[in-house]
């Protein structure tokens, strides 16, 4: 219940919202901020009470909602989706507080942005695929209004382009939703879209398998995004405001990669082992791919844009490395991306507030003028580069671990992203901060003010803490990564030798499902 | 002389049919009295409405069956009852304003609103093809004339005349099949031609399939179907806003049902024979009306092709001929009422006295002018393409499901495909309403009747989203 009502929370403020007159904006911006920050403070209970010793749902909640289909309300969270969940609640706040300058239609906007969190937090804790769905596609409409009204010169064509490309994905997604949806109903006997129910019960046969991964992927994919269905990204995120930006960034394209995690490994695990290494390739081509691009951008946004495609590229191929630090790698790395690029878009949109552009040509010798908004920029392009005592390193360090486990030549291959990233991040500050102050418009930039730091300050103090000790972050999804990997381990589609004494109960779970995994083998079933 | 036994009546059931009757003869009586002030009118027919609707649902022990089987009373047709007689109440509550805006002041528009409902019902409780023929003349013959109400608008006699020809047309082609599938079986009751096709007692293999294709064009046309679908953005432009709600709706699934009960029930086992010809004629309808509505400047003729498509995805549900396709067009139709009513309510509330101001382009700007009402219009337009937690969402999700469920895989991709394809056009009217600006303002007399319909349709889109159980129990049954 409880998680339902933090859920709902946002969604119930916007309701609010509407009944104040538009004329008050004053008023609708603090209301809009207590609601938002009600809803972080109250979620950090859940990371209170969260058991860390265990990778079963946690705060779960079922009800029957629609009988008639066997559809129910069924939430709950575990390791994968707490640390997402919170950084939700956390970006929605920050996003809010730096949309103070918003100028033109602030109650619209205010009410957008609550009922955006409200469908993103309702995506990770659904665990009823029919609900899924549900949150999944509601939160496209407030994103795709908060582009295409207070979006840039070309709001419109980026709104429409972010909206049908998802919606292609998630459609074929839902074909495959309704089969599995019948195929259960057939094996079982159950009309049910509870996904705890499918997970356990359905088996279902290779070839079905790679069919159903696809649609899946296809929507995921898009959606986080891989290359090369990323095009939508740098329109999207050049268009949007800055708090969209953030929240594009921080939190729509985690979606994806909780997708991929929540629903294709342990839904499909013969078929992810089939596609792995195609998608650990994919992955890679884009980071490097990524990389190279966003260093020859001449638009701050644009090049943050791609970095983000590389950055996922990381957490990609950390999911499908396929081992235990693959996996901590990438559920960290996912974490950091929001944080980081989240941070690296604050910063783009303090500048272009000042000067409303963000052509890097524009810009040069900014620290002598902006000395603390110069350290802020520093801190956050190290921890994106992944340097050594941020948040970016403990993440790229676990991936690469990872990667380099399951095939060196990958690996070689990926690290290269880590030093183009370096290239342009450098670049792209020395060209920004130093160099001569040649631009006579930059010379009376104001430095950063106290409500701009309020944003700033925090993500910071994250990226260090994660930096020095992720202990806190990393042991809440460790059970829960332990538990994916025995339920993708190809030792579940082999004949089985001997038990593993260590995990003597993730082994009778892993029992379980590789005898489900193995019975389609033998019966073809169409 | 031989005695002939009269079949076995059974007037209970009859009753919502045998009571619009009434109102309808009444109220054409009434006319004579009313005088310019049609208030009366709109005032008995709506009493007709809700007393038709309330004895459709004081039925026991269904389903009962009259006629010598020609005419059954199931649950299925009681729940598109309850659909007729709720679009007809809507479509005149829609006209209590618009009609005198607009100069129709004919008192027989509600008569024939009533007569039209009558056929309606008769087509969806009808399993003879006589019956099912007596049913569709009966709408198209009202059809015609509501087309053409607006005796001086040269559009609505276009719309009129174009109507009448091709539906007479169509009405040929259907006459045909039936004829033939009476050859090819010895009889016209639905049970009776399953039967014998069932027991191999069928003259003739050919005779069968050219009926069965000379039906599908006959319904092809009265639910304008690619490539039979040519009146319907003509019509639908040149007819009043409300009749062009009331034949999306009502009508349409009239149509439907029949078109199910004659593909599921009557001839399904053929169904290897002519499913192929009907997922053509799905897939082009849906393709080409997506389309089509992308070009479409005028807002009633990109519902009309928005109203192609659905169809489309309507007879994916016949394709898969079971239990679960003839519950999906039962939901679907409910919800494509509240959404078209709701969207017709919109247009006519933007209706100024010497405009109706048809074009999109007039929806520019309306998310700052009319918060609430661009709020309603997003709605409808998220809900028409299928998006959750809206009424098209669920329906959409249990159109698929039936068809997903016999195997149709790569119709159903087809058909989502689409979808993508509908959000685009659905979206430019909300891109207008909230990311551009107005070209001029317009003058809107804002109509209490015409805002609670559109009220009824946001409660009801929103509803059959959130919680479709009841409604869904109700189409299960």
């Amino acid at each position: 219940m409880f998680l339902t009502f933090l859920t709902f929370l946002p969604l119930i403020g916007a309701m609010g919202l509407a009944f104040i007159p538009k004329e008050k904006e004053g008023m609708i911006k603090q209301v809009a901020v207590a609601v938002a920050a009600a809803d972080f403070l109250l979620s950090l209970q859940l990371y209170a009470g969260f058991d860390m010793s265990t990778h079963l749902m946690q705060f779960e909640y079922s009800i029957a909602w629609i009988p008639s289909f066997g559809v129910n309300y069924h939430v709950g969270i575990d390791g994968i989706s707490l640390l997402l969940y919170i950084m939700t609640t956390f970006l929605t706040l920050i996003c809010i507080i730096a949309s103070w300058s918003v100028k033109k239609r602030v109650k619209e906007y205010m009410i957008a942005m609550l009922a955006l969190s409200t469908g993103m937090l309702g995506v990770f804790i659904s665990l009823d695929i029919f609900l899924f769905y549900v949150f999944w596609e509601f939160q496209l409409v407030p994103m795709y209004l908060l582009i295409g009204i207070w979006g840039g010169p070309r709001r419109i064509y980026a709104a429409v382009k972010f909206f049908l490309y998802t919606a292609v994905g998630s459609l074929l997604m839902l074909v495959a939703i309704i089969w599995m949806y019948f195929e259960v109903q057939q094996q079982t006997g159950v009309l049910t879209t509870d996904l705890m129910y499918i997970t356990e019960n359905l088996n279902i046969g290779l070839d079905a398998q790679k069919w159903l991964f696809m649609a899946f992927f296809l929507a995921f994919a898009i959606k986080v995004p891989m290359f090369p269905f990323h095009t939508w990204l740098p329109d999207a995120h050049v268009e949007a405001p800055t708090a969209g930006s953030v929240i594009l960034a921080g939190v729509l394209l985690k979606m994806g990669t909780y997708g991929f995690l929540r629903f294709n490994l342990p839904l499909f695990p013969f078929a992810s082992n089939v596609f792995m290494e195609y998608i650990a390739w994919m992955a890679i081509i884009g980071i490097v791919y990524g990389a190279l691009v966003a260093m020859v951008q001449e638009d701050l946004k644009k090049l943050v844009a791609y970095s983000s495609v590389s950055h996922l590229g990381f957490v990609m191929l950390g999911i499908f490395a396929f081992n235990h630090y693959g996996l901590q790698g990438a559920l960290l790395q996912n974490l950091n991306h929001g944080i980081s690029t989240s941070a690296l878009f604050l910063l783009v949109g303090m500048i272009y507030d000042r000067r409303h552009t963000r052509l890097i040509s524009e810009f040069g010798g900014l620290a002598k003028i902006i000395p603390v908004y110069t350290i802020c920029f520093m801190i956050v392009t190290l921890s994106s580069i992944g340097l050594p005592g941020t948040n970016g390193f403990v993440g790229e360090f676990l991936v690469l671990l990872g990667i380099f486990q399951a095939d060196g030549m990958m690996a070689m291959v990926a690290t290269s992203g880590v030093i183009f990233a370096a290239c342009y991040m450098l670049w792209m500050f020395q060209r920004v901060m130093f160099l001569k102050l040649d631009n006579p418009k930059n010379e009376n930039m104001e430095d950063m003010n106290c409500r701009e730091l309020i944003t700033i300050v925090p993500l910071i103090i994250l990226i260090f803490w994660i930096g020095f000790y992720p202990k806190p972050f990393m042991k809440t999804f460790e059970p829960t990564v332990e538990h994916l990997m025995t339920r993708v381990s190809p030792d579940n589609f082999r004949p089985k030798k001997h038990n593993d004494e260590h995990h003597a109960t993730a082994v009778d779970k892993h029992e379980e499902s590789s005898s489900h995994s193995e019975k389609p083998k033998e019966k073809s079933h169409h | 002389m031989e005695h002939i036994p009269a079949p076995a009546i059974d007037f209970v059931s009859l009753a919502p049919a045998l009571i619009l009757s009434v109102f309808g003869m009444l109220v054409l009586f009434l006319d004579l009295f009313a005088g310019k002030n049609k208030n009366l009118l709109v005032f008995a027919s709506l009493i007709g409405l809700v007393l038709a609707g309330v004895s459709a649902f004081a039925q026991s022990n269904l389903p009962v069956s009259s006629f010598g089987g020609a005419y059954i009373v199931d649950h299925l047709s009681v729940f598109f009852t309850l659909i007729f007689t709720f679009s007809s109440a809507l479509t005149i509550l829609l006209s209590i304003e618009y009609n005198p805006r607009n100069g129709i002041r004919a008192g027989e528009y509600y008569a024939l609103i009533l007569f039209c409902t009558v056929g309606m019902i008769v087509l969806s409780s009808a399993t003879d093809l006589i019956m099912i023929f007596l049913g569709i003349e009966v709408v198209s013959i009202c059809l015609y004339v509501l087309a053409g109400i607006k005796r001086d608008d040269v559009r609505s006699n276009e719309a009129s005349l174009k109507y009448f020809l091709l539906g007479a047309f169509a009405t040929g082609f259907l006459v045909y099949g039936m004829a033939l599938l009476y050859g090819a079986t010895g009889t016209t009751k639905l049970a009776g031609i399953a039967d014998a096709i069932h027991s191999g007692q069928v003259n003739s293999d050919t005779i069968l399939l050219l009926g069965s294709v000379l039906l599908i064009i006959g319904f092809g046309f009265k639910v304008a179907s690619v490539p039979f679908h040519m009146w319907a953005p003509d019509v639908y432009e040149g007819s009043p806003s409300p009749v062009t709600a009331f034949m999306a709706v009502g009508p349409k699934a009239a149509a439907l049902v029949a078109f199910y009960r004659v593909f599921a029930t009557a001839i399904p086992e053929v169904g290897g024979s002519w499913d192929t010809l009907l997922m053509v004629v799905a897939v082009l309808t849906m393709v080409i009306g997506n389309l089509g509505a992308i070009v479409q400047t005028n807002i009633k003729r990109l519902l009309a092709y928005s109203s192609i498509s659905h169809v489309g995805y309507l007879l994916i549900a016949i394709i898969a001929r079971n239990s679960l396709g003839g519950s999906a067009i039962a939901f679907y139709m409910m919800a494509y009422a509240f959404m078209i009513f709701g969207t017709f309510g919109i247009v006519i509330l933007l209706g100024e006295k010497d405009s109706e101001n048809l074009e999109i382009s007039n929806y520019a700007g309306l998310g700052v002018k009319q918060p609430a009402i661009a709020l309603c219009m997003t709605i409808f337009m998220l809900s028409l393409g299928g998006m959750p937690p809206f009424a098209g969402f669920i329906a959409k999700f249990y159109i698929l499901g039936a068809a997903v469920k016999e195997g149709y895989i790569i119709l159903v991709v087809i058909a989502v495909l689409n979808s993508v394809v509908s959000l685009y056009y659905y979206l430019k009217i909300i891109v207008l309403m909230y990311m551009k600006e107005s070209e001029r303002e317009l003058n809107l007399s804002i109509t209490p009747i015409t805002l609670a319909v559109v009220a009824i349709a946001v409660f009801g889109t929103i509803e059959m989203g959130l919680f479709p159980d009841p409604i869904l129990q109700l189409t299960q049954q």
